[in-house]
């Protein structure tokens, strides 16, 4: 990657920043956020949480209520437009101009900034090879395909060397190969610029894959912020647990330092009383009977390929998702014994 | 299986007869007419022989009147587009019962007969200056009655693309609002505006309810002038004046046509 694309890593801090619509309806809780200069930053949950009104905000497409800020480094930019920002955005349904060809599409910005013919020119062309689009230069938008779209919106933003770059579930609009590909291809150019982004995305995976930190959010509210090993193995809380990956619920009992789940005792330093335990299915093993923390019935086996799936009925309590490696031959009805891995139980209040 | 697709039962025949004999009902009159002005005794018939003179004298006695009519339909595209692009927009971008109450509203000219229309004109605005003589009473009726075909032709295109979305793309990449105007949004409400000029501009070469009350001896348009020919003068220069009005109409909608369908946004 050249020199000339490595971007300006500006901080973002929101403060106080809610948003209540016309009608009363409050999308979003005043929220308060620090984004680091050059952190990927990914705004997760289901629709209606928040995390497009806050990017929005973010972007200036929405003002945010009376007595919130945002800034772009030290400068307030609350009261400016987004066209006086200096972002970059990449749209859900990429809002290309469909009377303009590619080329054309990613020189707006350019043109919009007065830079002379030449500039402009060699500043296009070299971010269309960047993006592998150079073929495509003179092409319409309707003669693309949807990944080929995906990378002139990219192209399109990041050429007027933004501030910061905002993507709106920029990958959701495509198949799953092609989000795959184009998820690792974003990574290695977030990475590479070096700019601050900001990813809104419903997609755990996506949002794991990209985040150097993730903001989970639930009906406007913020409910954890943290890498995306602290979200998946230290979730907030329950909806954080279930939302991101699978997660397995154990009841236990806690008495005098010791916690009891099926039929085995394990070192627990808690308080007294009834306890909900939080556990991956990877964190779950087969065991012997001898080894084992209390048995299930096998309810299903799903073949995935590196791994198999089980879901075990234990004699009480609801069903548990296992996820066994190796050429295991279970099937349903067959008798199991679980153990768990103490030191990767969570509890969760 | 071959022989039904192969052979044409007698339905195939029916439907035929009746297509054609429809476009016959059609086309004849339009035909027999412009024959009619090119012959030189109608009552005779063809064997009385063709002829331009009455071509001629139309040429000579309404040029006025065309050229009035072209001044005025010209000048009311103009108007149309000035007034009805931005309203469009207007009511694009602006969801909720208010706007579509004005949509409603804008219909209402074409609703009411427009006889109606011009006799308020002529009531409320006939004594205003020299404006009752003047061939701009006659473009304001017009404007009245073809705004809203240009406000429905455009609004439609601006639902069929998602305005919103492609002006935040451009507000994104630093344009403000009269360059997103002038560069996002008309060049891809193209197809629609084209659509609307042409309605507007056939609307109003041909309009006759309202201009016949709106217009003055001196301020004629084609339509009128055609009826008046048609009441008082010979079936021949009557046929002739309407050739005429085919050969100005015809190959000005031939190139709007050409121009919409080249506009039109395929995605």
């Amino acid at each position: 990657m050249p020199d000339s694309f490595h971007l300006d890593a500006v901080p973002i801090r929101l403060e106080r920043c809610g948003k209540t619509f016309a009608g009363g309806a409050r999308a979003l809780e005043p929220l308060d956020l620090t984004i680091r200069g050059g952190e990927t930053i990914v705004f997760l949950g289901p629709s209606g949480c928040g995390k497009t009104t806050t990017l929005r905000i973010i972007a200036g497409l929405e003002s945010p209520d009376p007595g919130g800020r945002v800034l772009f480094g030290e400068e307030d930019v609350t009261a400016l437009p987004i066209e006086r920002r200096n972002v970059g955005m990449v749209f859900q349904s990429y809002a290309l101009f469909p009377n303009m060809t590619v080329a054309e599409n990613v020189a707006y910005g350019l043109k919009v900034r007065k830079l002379p013919r030449p500039e402009r020119a060699r500043r296009v062309e070299e971010m269309l090879d960047l993006m592998h689009l150079g073929e495509f230069a003179g092409r319409r938008i309707d003669q693309l395909s949807g990944g080929q779209r995906q990378r002139v919106a990219l192209a399109r933003a990041l050429v007027v060397r933004p501030r910061v770059l905002l993507l709106d579930e920029p990958l959701t609009a495509l198949d799953a190969k092609l989000r795959d590909s184009l998820r690792l291809e974003i990574d290695r150019l977030l990475r590479g610029l070096g700019i601050t982004a900001v990813y809104v995305t419903h997609d755990q995976g996506e949002a794991m894959a990209l985040g150097d930190r993730i903001v989970v959010m639930a009906k406007g509210r913020v409910a954890q912020v943290g890498t995306p090993r602290e979200i998946y193995y230290q979730p907030a809380d329950g909806f954080v647990a279930d939302f991101i990956g699978t997660m397995n619920r154990l009841g236990g009992l806690a008495r005098g330092g010791m916690l009891s789940i099926g039929v085995a005792s394990l070192p627990w330093s808690g308080p007294d009383g009834a306890v909900e335990l939080l556990v991956r299915p990877e964190d779950l093993a087969l065991a012997s009977e001898a080894d084992g923390h209390f048995g299930g019935t096998v309810a299903a086996a799903v073949f995935l390929g590196d791994r198999t799936r089980l879901v075990v009925e234990p004699a009480d309590g609801p069903a548990l998702t296992v996820d066994t490696l190796g050429r295991s031959e279970l099937g349903r009805g067959d008798r199991v014994w679980l153990r768990v891995d103490p030191a990767r139980v969570l509890a969760v209040p | 299986m071959q022989s039904l697709s192969n052979r044409r039962g007698w339905g195939f025949w029916l439907q035929l007869g009746f297509t054609l004999l429809v476009c016959a009902l059609l086309t004849v009159p339009m035909v027999m007419s412009m024959l009619a002005g090119l012959t030189a005794n109608y009552f005779v018939g063809l064997k009385s022989g063709l002829t331009l003179r009455w071509v001629d004298e139309v040429l000579r006695v309404y040029s006025g009147t065309i050229l009035l009519s072209l001044q005025i339909a010209f000048a009311c595209l103009a108007c149309t587009l000035l007034l009805g692009v931005p309203a469009a927009y207007a009511l694009a971008r602006r969801p909720g019962r208010f706007a579509r109450m004005v949509e409603e509203m804008l219909m209402m000219p074409v609703a009411i007969p427009g006889l109606a229309t011009a006799l308020a004109l002529i009531v409320t605005y006939g004594g205003v200056g020299d404006l009752r003589s003047s061939w701009l009473f006659i473009l304001i009726g017009h404007v009245l009655f073809t705004l809203p075909f240009m406000v429905r032709a455009v609004l439609a295109v601006m639902g069929a693309i998602d305005l919103t979305t492609l002006e935040e793309g451009a507000a994104s990449l630093g344009a403000g609002f009269l360059r997103r105007f002038f560069t996002v949004v008309l060049p891809n409400c193209r197809s629609g505006i084209l659509a609307g000029s042409l309605m507007v501009l056939t609307l109003s070469v041909g309009e006759f309810n309202l201009t016949w009350l709106l217009h003055t001896p001196l301020t004629k348009t084609l339509p009128v002038g055609l009826a008046d020919s048609y009441a008082s003068l010979r079936i021949e220069i009557g046929s002739a004046y309407t050739l005429v009005f085919f050969v100005m109409i015809v190959p000005s909608l031939i190139l709007l046509q050409g121009l919409a369908k080249r506009g039109r946004p395929s995605v």
